[in-house]
């Protein structure tokens, strides 16, 4: 059992504000953490990993790592950190990388193969592409045996395949060594592949925290589909009127009333869903 | 000329050569506290410490020699090689700072604290992660502090007087050479000087060259 109790004042983009979170953690498990840019994730990984002071409670297992302003220095507190931007060791090869953590090559060759890494394991990082070097940097986050894994945004600078397979990756490590984990991520899809619960974050306090499906599934009652986008532009055809609306990477021609087409704004933030009808998925 | 190459006397440059030597070795072991700390600093101390290491380029030799002379007096260090050894360490004290401050500037926080997770004390990631980064920064801050250490004149002049084998270093001979108008002696010592320190920094920049390309650059 993990138990985080923290409090710390921020002074981010959005002025000053209080980080106060409080919740548990079942060992084992696989937490995503959300929430808007600025809304204290990254603080709170920095927190829990012994990077960043704060004030409160960490407790994992019987260990105390925060009691009050008393902390348990980053060193000590055995934790696996995956950086969005990777931060290798450029003078070491990949394998010196990961036994720079622990002189385990067992551990090291073993991850290195889950990974598909072990034809690459002489190379230096800077010859290798970003998703071999995230590859990389989880392994290294692995070779303490962590006892709490935490992941800053570490897909997000990938392209989405590249994306796909590292989720891949990370949920077999993750059903193989059971480490509880924490990621930071902005991604829908990503967050309801890999995790089994959801922390919402706003303004340094949690907004949300239940199931991916609870939190993430925008629809409710008979609606079938629910989608946010931003209205682009809305043009008049004939007699009718069609709102353009981005929705993520794709446009879309939605056919709105005369009414609508008055009310609504363009670049405003909307919600399509409609009601009963069986899509065909090709 | 062959003659004057025969019977030409090495003890300046061996003198020299041992001075910057010593200095550099003694300024790297300093330096790298201070440029750690500078790198790291958020403190409001920064900008003190950063002009006070810094005060050596602007200062004219004569100031930081007659100040350093007048402590010296007191503890009997002028005019040896011990105290040329610690008059220029603060002559060339910015010179090792510099350099090494700014690698470490460069280098990604992300990777330094990597190594804390990792369970490494910030004495082996120095050591092992911070100094192999910026080895361009720190060939650069060896190389350079031990050349400006070899073309040192005004400091030395001043607290070391030019006691043959004790402080009579190559750019002190140069000057007493041409002052006595054996310009024969004085050329060869010049051009001894100009070939080595040319040397010294071309292969600075090679290898400078080819670091950037094996880690690129200080990331």
């Amino acid at each position: 059992m993990i138990t985080i109790d923290i409090n710390k004042k921020l002074h981010g983009s959005n002025g000053a504000m209080d980080l106060k979170v409080n919740f548990t953690i079942k060992e084992g498990d696989f937490i995503a953490l959300a929430g808007q840019s600025g809304s204290g994730k990254t603080t709170l990984l920095r927190i829990l990993s012994g990077l960043e002071e704060a004030e409160g409670t960490l407790q994992i297992g019987d260990e105390l790592w925060l009691q009050g302003k008393k902390a348990l220095a980053p060193q000590k507190r055995k934790i696996g950190f995956v950086f969005q931007d990777y931060a290798l060791f450029p003078n070491m090869t990949v394998e010196e990388n990961l036994l720079y953590v622990q002189k385990d090559k067992k551990l090291a060759n073993h991850l290195l193969k889950i990974t598909e890494l072990s034809e690459l394991k002489k190379r230096l990082p800077n010859t290798l592409s970003g998703g071999q070097k995230q590859r990389v940097s989880l392994c290294r986050a692995m070779m303490n045996r962590p006892k709490l894994l935490l992941m800053d945004e570490p897909l997000s600078a990938l392209d989405p395949a590249m994306r796909t397979k590292l989720q891949q990756e990370i949920l077999l490590l993750h059903k193989e060594f059971g480490t509880t984990t924490i990621m930071v991520s902005h991604d829908p899809s990503e967050i309801y592949r890999l995790a089994s619960r959801v922390v919402v974050l706003e303004l340094g306090q949690i907004i949300n925290d239940g199931t991916p499906k609870e939190v993430l599934l925008k629809t409710s009652g008979s609606q079938k589909f629910s989608f946010e986008g931003e209205l682009l532009e809305i043009v008049k055809v004939d007699v009718i009127y069609v709102a353009i609306i981005a929705i993520g990477q794709q446009l879309v021609e939605v056919v709105i009333s005369e009414h609508e087409a008055e009310k609504l704004k363009i670049g405003e933030s909307i919600r399509v869903s409609t009601k009963a009808f069986a899509p065909t998925i090709m | 000329m062959l003659e004057t190459l025969k019977t030409l006397e090495l003890t300046p440059f061996i003198l020299s050569f041992k001075l910057a030597g010593v200095t550099t070795l003694i300024l790297f072991i300093l330096s790298l506290p201070l440029a750690w700390y500078l790198a790291q600093t958020k403190s409001r101390v920064k900008p003190y410490l950063e002009a006070i290491t810094s005060l050596p380029i602007v200062l004219p030799p004569s100031v930081l020699g007659f100040y350093i002379l007048i402590i010296f007096a007191e503890i009997d260090l002028a005019f040896t090689f011990t105290g040329l050894v610690i008059a220029s360490c603060f002559y060339s004290l910015p010179f090792m700072v510099q350099p090494l401050q700014s690698g470490f500037e460069g280098l990604n926080k992300n990777m330094l604290e990597a190594s804390y997770i990792s369970g490494k004390s910030k004495l082996e990631t120095i050591l092992r992660v911070a100094l192999p980064n910026i080895k361009p920064a720190l060939m650069t801050a060896i190389i350079i502090t031990f050349a400006h250490t070899v073309g040192e004149f005004g400091v030395v002049l001043m607290i070391g007087g030019s006691i043959p084998d004790e402080t009579k270093v190559a750019s002190i001979a140069i000057y007493e050479f041409v002052e006595v108008m054996d310009y024969g002696t004085a050329h060869i010592y010049s051009a001894i000087m100009v070939a080595i320190s040319f040397l010294v920094l071309l292969g600075v920049y090679f290898f400078n060259q080819k670091q950037s390309k094996k880690i690129g650059g200080f990331h």
